[in-house]
């Protein structure tokens, strides 16, 4: 067996968050209309003007049509074939641990992610979302001393109504994109954060994103708001069962961060990317955004992207305040068929305002890989500055790496700085290291994380172990 | 310590034969160094030695301590005490050279059954070794020969070996890219690493490293066989004769085969 053959091998190490939980599932239609969007937000209890939301996003988007302008070609979901709301029966508002099904709860386990708040880690608070509907919020109590509000986006809406109303669809509005619009209309759940004046949030918080019914799509919505002073970090994690149908997830991720607000968001993207002939696996058509409303203000994206069949994404960040900062660290990881064409965009509108983005893509197998980037400086903007760095890995002769960095500039004070690199894990490295006495897999695994390691020090530390597991698991196993 | 019977090897993906029947037979204690023109073979030999993925060995043997190694992978080579300082040693990106030093030494110490170091521990350990190359300290922090010029390339390779202490040390051009000082330095490091232990095999085009490190032995390769051996004296007599004179002999024997 060739190096490059035991190399792909390794990447291709079977999916270990494959498994499906047997849960009751509540009876719910079919398709989509204005009744099933009416149906949802009743299943909700929601107020008549977020039930008006849904309603106007929903005709919104029956006008617009399905984008095509990325690097990747799938066949497109069947609207009417599937099921927008999928809620497990008696789960309907939990106080208490003891109320979730036992089994959902040993789905957590199973994922690592015991629901016991004596079990977690220490210092990070989760939200549990199982196909549409939140589970489980932890260290609630503790979060509130400190003034944090930190729930499901569907209890947000009922408690606290006025911040839902002001910022929801202010940063991704409803007519932005087919997706979003979509995801507007039907969403389903997500999480909801508030980080008040002056404070800084005691702990990381985190929300785990599980799809287990298969005919269902997920449309997670998700809301922080850093008021003045304020720093928050949050993560979330996805995984998924392995299915032969490809499921859709649709999320839309807002982000508000006023005066000398800080926000941290770092995602470890792992759902099921389907087989070696790309059957399966999930859709994962997110819309991020982040916006710096206030002067010295920071939002910081962070994402480890292994799974999914196809992934389109571009977590972004709109710098309106003066001396406002954006950043975009990126490792997408595709193999098998996967496809992915993710990167960021960072709108410049406040003076001195700065941006850098590190993106690492490795393909392997018939995989495709895009970096697509978008810096733009507009009029305003004065000595804003932008550093971009794309390098891109190549596993294996089968597959595709490309990058398509845009630059648009209306003020001529602007700073761009671009790099870009190519390279193609070699024979020679692995065997360089292999006669320093280092296994094949750990040579693999050396280099992986050796090309990756600007980016994975921006993890919150308490995930960095978690991550460099899950590239382990990306990246090793059996060697023949 | 090191028998070279008869080896054959082809490169595996074009099946052109590069080795053409080698013997070489190092013992303890012994240098050798192995001489002869570009392109004679002399990388591919070290590379098939170390079990490099590219080459398959079609006849003979190569057995170290007695026992075959064909079938060992290069990391067990290693971990028998089999080192290959790279003619051209590879760049590893994000990995920094005392991340990969301590994983290796740790490694083959596990697997020799000598006591495996703690970061602190490794520190200490590696402090005599610098000075033994005289490396700039500031390169443990940096990425494995990421930016590094050709010299400071090939001076990293011996303070590997001086860090990993090797049985057998096969060096490939190892003085090529280094100024005078530094090869009078990489050489004195080399001599002091060397003892009645150990065995080190050098390869090179020149006669100059030679009069730095006296070799025991000297052997000719070209067209993939060694076609002449001697003592030192041999390489004086190439220095000044060039390889031309021996080159009728590869033929005359190739083609006797
Ligand atoms: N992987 C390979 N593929 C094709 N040809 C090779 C390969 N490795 C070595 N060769 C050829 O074998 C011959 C010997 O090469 P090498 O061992 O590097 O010589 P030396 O080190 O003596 O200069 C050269 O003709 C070289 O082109
Ligand atoms: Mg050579």
């Amino acid at each position: 067996m060739s190096e490059t053959k035991a190399l792909e091998s390794m990447i291709g190490e079977e999916y270990k968050y494959g498994f499906t939980t047997d849960v009751e599932y509540e009876d719910f239609p079919i398709g989509i209309n204005e009744d099933i969007v009416r149906l949802i937000s009743g299943k909700k209890n929601e107020p008549e003007w977020m039930t008006e939301f849904r309603l106007k996003a929903y005709r919104a988007w029956t006008e617009m049509k399905e984008p095509s302008w990325f690097n990747a070609t799938y066949e497109k979901p069947k609207f009417d074939k599937l099921q927008f709301y999928s809620a497990p029966k008696n789960t309907p508002k939990l106080n208490s641990l003891d109320e979730v099904d036992p089994n959902i709860r040993e789905t957590y386990e199973k994922l690592g992610i015991p629901l016991e708040e004596q079990k977690m880690l220490s210092g990070v608070a989760v939200d549990a979302v199982f196909d549409s509907v939140s589970i489980f919020t932890t260290f609630k109590e503790k979060l509130a001393e400190a003034g944090v509000i930190f729930c499901s986006i569907s209890e947000a809406v009922r408690e606290y109504p006025e911040l839902v109303k002001k910022y929801m669809g202010s940063v991704v509005p409803v007519r932005d994109n087919f997706y979003a619009a979509l995801n507007s209309a039907v969403f389903s759940d997500g999480s909801f954060c508030y980080v008040p004046k002056d404070t800084i949030c005691p702990m990381e918080l985190s929300t785990y994103f599980r799809i287990n019914n298969m005919n269902s799509g997920q449309f997670e919505r998700t809301l922080i708001i850093a008021e003045e002073n304020s720093h928050v970090s949050y993560l979330e994690g996805c995984t998924a069962p392995m299915y032969d149908e490809h499921q859709l997830h649709a999320a839309v991720v807002e982000l508000i961060a006023m005066d000398n607000a800080e926000i941290k968001y770092s995602t470890i993207q792992n759902w099921y990317s389907g087989d070696e002939d790309g059957r399966g696996g999930i859709y994962n058509f997110v819309t991020k955004r982040g916006a710096c409303r206030g002067h010295h203000s920071k939002i910081s994206w962070t994402q480890l992207e292994t799974g999914s069949a196809v992934t389109l994404k571009y977590p972004s960040v709109i710098l309106q305040g003066d001396y406002s900062v954006g950043e975009f660290y990126s490792v997408a990881v595709t193999n098998k068929r996967q496809q992915a064409d993710t990167g960021t965009k960072m709108i410049h509108l406040g003076k001195n305002t700065k941006s850098t983005i590190i993106s690492k893509g490795i393909s392997a197998g018939n995989s495709n890989n895009s970096y697509r980037g978008e810096v733009k400086f507009s009029k305003k903007a004065d000595n804003a500055r932008n550093y971009s760095q794309c390098d891109s890995m190549l596993i294996g002769q089968t597959c595709g790496a490309h990058t398509f960095p845009y630059i648009e500039s209306a003020n001529p004070t602007g700073k761009v700085e671009h790099e870009a690199t190519t390279s193609r894990v070699g024979e020679e490295q692995i065997f360089y290291l292999q006669q320093r006495g280092i296994s094949e897999q750990d040579a693999i695994s050396l280099i992986v994380n050796g090309f990756c390691k600007e980016v994975l020090k921006e993890l919150p530390m308490e995930f960095a172990v978690e991550a460099n597991k899950l590239l382990g698991i990306k990246l090793e196993g059996s060697v023949g | 310590m090191l028998e070279i019977k008869n080896l054959h090897a082809i490169v595996e993906s074009e099946g052109i034969e590069i080795l053409k029947g080698v013997n070489l037979t190092v013992n303890k204690g012994e240098i050798h160094a192995i001489m002869g023109p570009n392109g004679s073979g002399k990388s591919t030999l070290a590379k098939v030695v170390a079990g490099h993925p590219n080459y398959e060995v079609t006849d003979g043997d190569i057995l170290f301590n007695g026992e075959s190694i064909l079938e060992l992978d290069p990391d067990e080579r290693a971990h028998a005490g089999l080192f290959l300082a790279f003619q051209y040693p590879v760049e590893v990106p994000g990995v920094t050279n005392t991340t990969l030093l301590r994983e290796s030494y740790n490694t083959i110490a596990a697997s020799r059954g000598r006591e495996e170091l703690d970061p602190l521990e490794f520190d200490d350990y590696i402090q005599g070794k610098l000075e033994l190359v005289e490396m700039n300290p500031d390169f443990l922090e940096r990425s494995v020969n990421t930016g590094f010029s050709g010299g400071e390339k090939k001076r990293n390779e011996i303070f590997q070996m001086a860090v990993l202490q090797p049985v057998l040390s096969l060096l490939d051009e190892t003085d090529s890219g280094l100024d005078i000082d530094a090869l009078r330095i990489v050489a004195d490091g080399i001599n002091k690493l060397h003892g009645d232990d150990d065995g080190v095999v050098l390869i090179t085009h020149y006669q100059r490293l030679l009069n730095y490190i006296v070799p025991d032995y000297v052997h000719v390769m070209i067209g993939g066989k060694i076609v002449k051996s001697g003592g030192k004296e041999l390489a004086f007599e190439l220095e000044e004769k060039g390889y031309d004179w021996l080159e009728s002999l590869a033929t005359v024997n190739g083609e006797a085969k």
